[in-house]
């Protein structure tokens, strides 16, 4: 089984030197690209290939580059979107602290496919080890002219910055990480204008995420037909796949794209913990909708996991057991939400915090039945279309769907006027 | 006051943007790398640095989770309570952390030594429990670690 992203990552997970990642074969695509290809056939190749934006929208990446005008002549900027801060997801970490030259080849690669002569990683503030890794990354790759003026001879210029923000779950949208990123509040944009056209500073800027950019140099080096055929369905590529929850085994792996989630649960994450029933999942961060027992074989790509009802987002599981309270899961993913809503429009402002504390009153066992209906009501007000950005539809997924799957556990609270599961929450650790 | 350090690390800050002001939250952490936080005083000095009004700075400041315009303490202890790690029981954490420092979200302790705080998901949700002291994350945490973890540091 192929793993082209984490293949070479070191055992003891430090991050790979300039030397030890080009021994792995490293720049060898930037080396080909940039003396072979046009930037328009760099943008085909990707857009042939199928690569999809693993950021958690799933679109696909050539055709997002496509939308830069070619023969603008204005600054164009790329910006890598390393902001990992979707409850539950944790694979972007990986990439950044201990392949750093990997991302930094995708984005040079990127670049020169739209025409960016200026790149900026925005990093979370709390992703220090990565913080370090970039950094001598960023030292390395100029010192050994893969960045600066006239890259490997070709004419073609690129600077890249490592930016660290301020901690914002917001930034990680894509116009609000451009505000950010403008020094003002992360608030989203309308769009149209696309970033494609008017984005940083008002110039085309394409904002691509980690594990998209780690793709590129793979693709570019073994073709568009290679990357489909990692994949066991339409989707292509591989997909790094995480779990998370009272599994035996949580943790990371790059996989073919198209595993099911009882693949992934049974045989890389151990299963569940002892004693303990898998009840359903989140499959890619807190703002996707739950997936079920009846849904354990589903393929977990983007298309797949849309026909069931859900998003493959950031393809990170959260799993809840039967032992713990779905009331208390949701309610904890919208204390998340109405914390850190921007505040810019007012559905999402007011109807977050609302909807937090129905479910508190309902967790506390102070509900009432015409809550349900409440919060039914808010699924569809704070739901798409009604918002200024993505972000309140996203919160209202796993309550909409818990709703659904797990009535009898909502009701259960009302009726009883207490948690069934209080106690077993909080006994438990590992 | 601004220091000539400062000065000088904001300045570099802006030479990597095109508009001055896209340099202001990278300001405000430098300022509040060497006072640990970000009074009126410092706000107003900052603002002037970056042809700013100190209120179109402070609209900034006061967006961002991990700009504190109050004072903190010597260490930041960033507590995640996010899905994961509510899954696997951080509540219990945050209890006897709370128990041990005599202190609730928001507050520093007596001896100016901790400030205790909530974070989203630190992205370390295959080892939840976690959390992060300054700089440092500890992961896979149970209530008996905390003591020789505090210990580190005074």
């Amino acid at each position: 089984m192929e793993k082209p992203l984490t293949q070479h990552i070191r055992a003891d997970r430090q991050p790979l030197t300039l030397k030890e990642y080009e021994m792995a074969g490293g720049y060898q695509s930037l080396r080909k690209v940039i003396k072979a290809m046009t930037p328009k056939a760099v943008i085909d190749l990707v857009k042939e290939s199928n690569l999809r934006g693993r950021g958690g929208a799933g679109f696909n990446t050539g055709l997002k580059w496509s939308f830069v005008p070619a023969d603008s002549t204005t600054p164009k900027y790329l910006i890598a979107n390393a902001d990992e801060m979707e409850p539950g997801t944790f694979k972007d970490r990986i990439l950044l602290e201990c392949t750093p030259h990997q991302l930094i080849e995708g984005m040079i690669l990127a670049s020169y496919a739209i025409g960016a002569n200026i790149s900026y990683i925005y990093l979370r503030w709390a992703y220090k080890t990565a913080a370090h890794a970039l950094t001598k990354a960023l030292e390395e790759a100029k010192a050994a002219g893969y960045l600066g003026q006239n890259i490997l001879g070709s004419g073609f210029n690129l600077e890249m910055h490592l930016h660290t923000g301020a901690g914002r779950y917001m930034c990680g949208e894509e116009t609000a990480l451009l505000n950010s990123l403008e020094g003002k509040r992360a608030t989203p944009r309308a769009k149209p204008p696309f970033p494609q056209i008017s984005g940083l500073f008002g110039r085309p800027t394409i904002v691509n995420n980690v594990e998209t950019l780690c793709c590129l140099p793979h693709i570019l080096m073994n073709g568009p037909d290679w990357f489909k055929d990692l994949s066991r369905t339409s989707d292509a590529g591989t997909k790094i796949y995480g779990v998370s929850g009272r599994v035996k085994k949580p943790g990371a792996w790059e996989l073919p794209m198209g595993i099911t989630m009882r693949e992934l649960i049974e045989e890389y994450a151990g299963g569940m913990q002892d004693g303990l029933r898998f009840r359903g999942a989140l499959p890619g961060g807190a703002s996707t909708d739950f997936l079920v027992e009846e849904h354990l074989d589903v393929k977990l790509d983007y298309t797949s996991v849309a026909a069931a009802g859900s998003r493959l987002g950031t393809g990170t599981l959260v799993i809840l057991d039967d032992k713990t309270c779905p009331v208390g899961f949701v309610k904890n993913l919208e204390h998340f939400f109405a914390q850190e809503s921007c505040g810019y429009c007012t559905p999402c402002r007011e109807g977050l915090p609302w909807v937090e504390k129905i479910l508190e009153s309902i967790d506390l066992g102070k509900g009432r039945m015409e809550d349900l209906q409440l919060l039914a009501f808010h699924t569809k007000y704070l739901g798409p279309g009604n918002t200024f950005c993505a972000f309140a539809p996203g919160a209202m997924e796993p309550l909409q769907s818990a709703l659904k799957y797990f009535r009898e556990d909502f009701e259960k609270h009302i009726h009883e006027k207490v948690c069934p599961y209080e106690r077993e929450t909080l006994s438990v650790l590992r | 006051m601004l220091t000539t350090e400062e000065k000088n690390e904001i300045d570099h800050a802006i030479s990597l943007v095109p508009v001055r002001k896209a340099a202001g939250i990278d300001a405000l952490k430098i300022v509040q790398e060497h006072r640990r936080w970000i009074s009126d005083e410092s706000l107003r000095d900052i603002a002037a640095y970056m042809d700013m009004s100190p209120e179109e700075l402070d609209s900034v400041a006061t967006f961002y989770n991990l700009i504190f315009r109050k004072p903190v303490g010597r260490h930041i202890i960033l507590l995640c309570d996010s899905i994961s790690c509510w899954v696997m029981g951080y509540e219990n954490i945050l209890q006897d952390l709370s128990t041990k420092l005599g202190i609730k979200y928001g507050e520093t302790t007596t001896d100016g030594r901790y400030t205790l705080l909530p974070n989203c998901c630190l992205g370390t949700c295959d080892c939840a429990p976690a959390l992060m002291i300054d700089d440092d994350l500890y992961r896979n945490l149970t209530t008996d670690q905390l003591d020789y973890i505090l210990a580190k540091y005074d």
